[in-house]
C-alpha cells in the first residue's frame, strides 16, 4: 500500500506544472501578435489552470481539513513547489514561448494518456479530460514551431534560439523518484516508460518539419520536482500570491 | 419598376423608415458608411484596449476560481473585438487599417480604459459598472440599422451580462469580507462611478453625432436617456452592496420615478478624451509594442503560407 503522502507529492508535481505554466501564459494575454493569438493563449492558459485546479483540489483532500486548491496555490513557498523548471521559464519572445509550449505538450500528451489508465478513478478521470486538451495544444504549438522555423530568416533564427534556450529544461519533465516508484508498485500509477520515447519522436518530427534542430549542448538542469528551482520562480510566486497572503482567511 | 431601378437613396430611406436592416450589399450614403466604420471601429478598439486594465490582474487574482473567470472574461473581450472588426470589414476597411488608425490616434477607443486598475476591487467595479454601462448602450445597438453590427451586438450582449454579474459578485464578496476588503470596494466604486456615467458620452445638447445617428437608426436612444437608465438600474444595486454613491446630489425623485444625479465633470472627461487621462499613453504604448513585437511572427506566417501555396502549385504541374 502506498503512503497517501506519495500520491500527494505526485499530484503536486502534476498540478504545479499546470499552475505555473498557466501563470506564465496569463502574462501574455493582450501581448500577442494577433487578436486570434490573444484568444488562443487565453484558451491554453485556461486549460492548464483547469487541470491545475482539478489536481490540486484532489491533492488538498490529503492535506488536512483546511487545505484547498487556493491554500496549495497561494500559501506554499518556492521550495514547496514541485513543477518542472521548464514551465517557470520566462515567456521570452513568441518563439521561446512556443518552444516551451511544444516541449510541454509533447510531454503531456503521452503522460496523460498513460495517467488515464491509473487505477485511481479520480486521477484517471482528470487525465482523460486533460489529454484531449493536450492534443489540441500540441497541434497548435507544433504548427507554430513549423511556421516560424520555415517562415523567414528572422523567424527561423528566433525559433531556433527558443528551442536552444528551452531544451535544457526538458529532462526535468521526466524526473521521477521513489514517489512514482512506490505508486507504481502499489498499482496506482501506470508505467511511464514509453513517455520519453513518444516525446522524442514528436519533437524530432516537428523540428524536422520546421527545418530546426536540437542544440548540441547536452546540459540539462533538473531539480524542480524536488523543489530546487531556477531563480525565476521566486519572482513569479510573490506576484501570484501577494493579495491572497495579505488577507489571511478572506473569501473572494 | 424592378428593385434594381429604384433610386438607391429612396431604397435606403425605405429600409431605415421600415426599421429593417441595412446589409453590406445594399447601397448606403457615404456619410452613413463612414459613421458606421467610425463607430464600429471605436467599439472594436475599446474591446481590445479593454483587455489591458483587466489583464493587469490576471497574474494577481486572489483565488484560482477568480483567476479563471478573469482570464475567460478578458478572452471574451478579445473575441468581441474580433466580431466587431469583422462587422467593420463588411464596410470595406481591413482590420489592419483600423489597427493603424488606432495606433496613430486617428481613431479612438472608449475613454473609460484610460483609468488604472489599482486594486482587486477595480476588477469587480469594472465588470459591474463598465460592463453594465456597456450593456445599457449595447442592448440599444442590437436594434441598430446596420445588420452586421446589430447581429454582433446580440452575440456580445449575452456575454456582457455574464461579465456584469461576475463583477457584481466580486463586489458582493468584498463587501461581505474584512474591513480592508470593504474599504477597497468603496474606493474602487468611487473611482469608477463618474467615469462610468461619462461613458454614455456628452449631454444631448452638446453631442455632435446624436441627431444624424438617430435619423439613420444607428442610435435609438440619446446619451442622456441611456445614462439615466444606467443610474436607475445601478443605484439600487449599490444600495444593496452597502456602497456609498460619491454624489451628494443623488436622490430618488418620486414624481419622475428616476434618480436625480449631480453634474459630471465634463472638463475632466474631455481632458481624458484628448489624451490627458491617467493611462492614455500606457494603453497605446502597450498596444503598439505588442503589435510591433509581433511583426516578425505575422511576416513568418505570410511567408510560410506563400511557400505552401507555391509548393502545392508545383505539385499540381
Ligand atoms: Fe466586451
Ligand atoms: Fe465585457
Amino acid at each position: 500500500m502506498a503512503d497517501p503522502h506519495e500520491l500527494y507529492t505526485f499530484l503536486l508535481r502534476v498540478g504545479d506544472d499546470n499552475l505555473i505554466l498557466a501563470q506564465r501564459l496569463g502574462e501574455l494575454v493582450s501581448w500577442m501578435p494577433e487578436l486570434e493569438e490573444d484568444i488562443a493563449v487565453a484558451n491554453v492558459a485556461l486549460d492548464h489552470l483547469g487541470q491545475a485546479r482539478n489536481v490540486l483540489t484532489y491533492a488538498a483532500r490529503m492535506a488536512g481539513p483546511d487545505a484547498s486548491e487556493d491554500t496549495l496555490a497561494m500559501e506554499r513557498s518556492e521550495r514547496e513547489f514541485l513543477n518542472a523548471v521548464l514551465v517557470e521559464q520566462p515567456n521570452g519572445d513568441f518563439g521561446q514561448t512556443m518552444a516551451r509550449q511544444l516541449f510541454v505538450d509533447a510531454y503531456q500528451v503521452p503522460f496523460y494518456e498513460a495517467l488515464a489508465t491509473s487505477s485511481d478513478d479520480t486521477v484517471a478521470g482528470i487525465a482523460a479530460k486533460a489529454v484531449k486538451e493536450a492534443r489540441y495544444h500540441l497541434a497548435r504549438s507544433s504548427n507554430w514551431v513549423v511556421v516560424l522555423g520555415d517562415g523567414t530568416d528572422e523567424s527561423h533564427q528566433r525559433m531556433q534560439a527558443g528551442i536552444d534556450a528551452m531544451w535544457r529544461y526538458t529532462a526535468d519533465l521526466f524526473f521521477t523518484d521513489e514517489t512514482e516508484e512506490a505508486l507504481q508498485q502499489a498499482g496506482i500509477l501506470p508505467s511511464f516508460d514509453n513517455i520519453r520515447g513518444t516525446f522524442d519522436d514528436t519533437v524530432s518530427s516537428v523540428l524536422a518539419r520546421g527545418l530546426l534542430a536540437l542544440p548540441e549542448d547536452p546540459y540539462q538542469r533538473i531539480g524542480g520536482r524536488t523543489g530546487f528551482h531556477t531563480e525565476h520562480l521566486g519572482h513569479l510566486l510573490p506576484d501570484m500570491q501577494a493579495l491572497h497572503r495579505a488577507n489571511a482567511g478572506a473569501s473572494w | 419598376m424592378t428593385r434594381t431601378e429604384v433610386d438607391p437613396q429612396a431604397r435606403f430611406d425605405e429600409i431605415i423608415e421600415a426599421g429593417e436592416k441595412v446589409e453590406p450589399r445594399d447601397w448606403m450614403p457615404e456619410a452613413y458608411r463612414k459613421t458606421m466604420i467610425r463607430q464600429i471601429a471605436q467599439h472594436a478598439h475599446s474591446e481590445v484596449i479593454g483587455q489591458q486594465p483587466e489583464g493587469n490582474w490576471i497574474t494577481r487574482a486572489p483565488s484560482l476560481a477568480r483567476k479563471a473567470i478573469l482570464i475567460a472574461k478578458v478572452q471574451d473581450e478579445a473575441g468581441h473585438g474580433l466580431y466587431l472588426y469583422s462587422a467593420a470589414e463588411t464596410l470595406g476597411v481591413s482590420r489592419h487599417e483600423l489597427n493603424e488608425m488606432l495606433h496613430s490616434g486617428r481613431q479612438k477607443y472608449s475613454s473609460i480604459f484610460n483609468y488604472p486598475t489599482l486594486s482587486w476591487a477595480d476588477i469587480g467595479a469594472i465588470g459591474w459598472l463598465v460592463d453594465g454601462a456597456a450593456i445599457t448602450n449595447q442592448v440599444m445597438l442590437t436594434r441598430t440599422s446596420y445588420g452586421p453590427y446589430s447581429r454582433a451586438m446580440i452575440r456580445i450582449c449575452k456575454e456582457e451580462s455574464f461579465h456584469q454579474r461576475q463583477g457584481y459578485e466580486i463586489m458582493l464578496a468584498l463587501v461581505n469580507g474584512t474591513e480592508q476588503q470593504k474599504a477597497i470596494a468603496q474606493d474602487a466604486f468611487e473611482r469608477w462611478w463618474w467615469p462610468s456615467l461619462a461613458m454614455f458620452g456628452p449631454p444631448d445638447d452638446q453631442s455632435t453625432h446624436t441627431e444624424q445617428s438617430q435619423a439613420w437608426g444607428i442610435k435609438l436612444e440619446t446619451n442622456d436617456e441611456l445614462r439615466q437608465k444606467f443610474v436607475d438600474m445601478t443605484v439600487p444595486q449599490a444600495d444593496y452592496l452597502g456602497l456609498t454613491v460619491p454624489d451628494p446630489e443623488l436622490r430618488y425623485d418620486e414624481d419622475s420615478g428616476h434618480y436625480h444625479f449631480g453634474e459630471i465633470d465634463w472638463d475632466d472627461f474631455w481632458q481624458v478624451v484628448k489624451g490627458n487621462g491617467p493611462c492614455n499613453r500606457e494603453r497605446i504604448a502597450h498596444k503598439t509594442k505588442a503589435w510591433d513585437d509581433g511583426a516578425w511572427v505575422r511576416e513568418a506566417a505570410l511567408a510560410h503560407a506563400a511557400k505552401q501555396a507555391n509548393n502545392s502549385k508545383g505539385a499540381e504541374k
